[in-house]
């Protein structure tokens, strides 16, 4: 059977890796989002092994919340960047430059 | 032992997928190698019987999410070339985190223990478990609160996604139906009564 050291630490491989994407595609605004839709998939594996190996039923109602989070947070973060390409002609981070941040 | 081979191949196109996601060239890739991501990753959650979210991440994730992600991608005319411009100027920097990061979290599971034995398996469900009717009794009875603001939660997201991309653009002639058919004779027609001209 697996064991919660594996899964733990393939989540913290896949965790790990989307921290890596965040760098790496810094200016795509899509990749950003998608970086972040994985680092959540990493959390949710965490809850739910521990969910399942210390047989605690709230662990996975919570990644349950999280999903439903996750989704409206994509919706959202879509229709923005939806709006952005259609004044900019753009999805480049270095073009959001409008309040001097 | 079949649990673990299986765990093992799906965690490899786990890995392999995510490395996709983050280095390729084109986002249409990315999103497709997502969609693996996530396909596994339901695979891995099925593997340790949390069915329902499983169940749940192929069906929210992969059927909607996603196919949004893909909508919007090849929706927007993007210059890929001036994205990818400095792709590896702080690549370095990501590898290097991503690489802390791994040794953090392993080192803190494999070598200093988490206070409990992660060594050890779940406990097999029995056959007539169900983890669907788990789930509900415990989300409708003490996280039924909680599960409301999740549904409003959602609501609010579609309605700020709809507002946010509702377009409006003047100048263009197009029909309200509406005004239309609440307009009456008296609106249309002006009769004036007015002097006949006279004959020069």
């Amino acid at each position: 059977m697996i064991t919660l050291s594996q899964l733990l630490t393939l989540s913290a491989i896949l965790f790990a890796l989307s921290v890596a994407g965040i760098f790496l595609n810094r200016k795509n605004v899509i990749l950003l989002l998608m970086c972040v839709e994985l680092l959540l998939l990493a959390a949710n594996f965490n809850f739910i092994a521990f969910s399942r190996y210390l047989g605690d039923i709230h662990g996975q109602v919570f990644v349950f919340f999280v999903l439903t989070v996750a989704a409206a947070e994509s919706a959202i973060g879509l229709a923005i960047l939806v709006v952005l390409f259609r004044e900019r002609r753009s999805i480049n981070v270095e073009d959001m430059n409008t309040l001097r941040g | 032992m079949l649990v673990e081979i299986l765990f093992y191949i799906f965690g490899t196109f786990l890995v392999l997928a995510a490395l996709g996601v983050i280095t390729s060239r084109n986002p249409v890739y990315s999103a497709l190698s997502l969609v693996v991501c996530f396909i596994t990753s339901a695979a891995i959650w099925l593997l340790i019987e949390a069915e329902f979210l499983a169940v749940v991440l192929v069906l929210v994730y992969v059927g909607a999410v996603m196919v949004l992600f893909l909508f919007v991608v090849m929706m927007l005319d993007i210059n890929i070339e001036e994205l990818r411009k400095g792709f590896t100027r702080f690549a370095w920097l990501g590898w290097l985190t991503a690489a802390a990061v791994i040794v953090e979290i392993v080192g803190v599971i494999w070598v200093r223990g988490l206070g409990i034995d992660a060594s050890k398996s779940p406990t097999p469900t029995a056959p007539d478990y169900s983890n669907t009717l788990e789930l509900g009794q415990v989300m409708y009875t003490k996280y039924a609160y909680p599960f409301e603001l999740a549904a409003v939660l959602l609501l609010v997201a579609i309605v700020a996604a709809i507002t946010l991309t509702l377009r409006r653009r003047p100048g263009l002639k197009v029909q309200d139906i509406a005004a239309q058919v609440a307009v009456n004779a008296k609106d249309r027609v002006r009769i004036v009564k007015m002097e006949s001209e006279k004959r020069p």
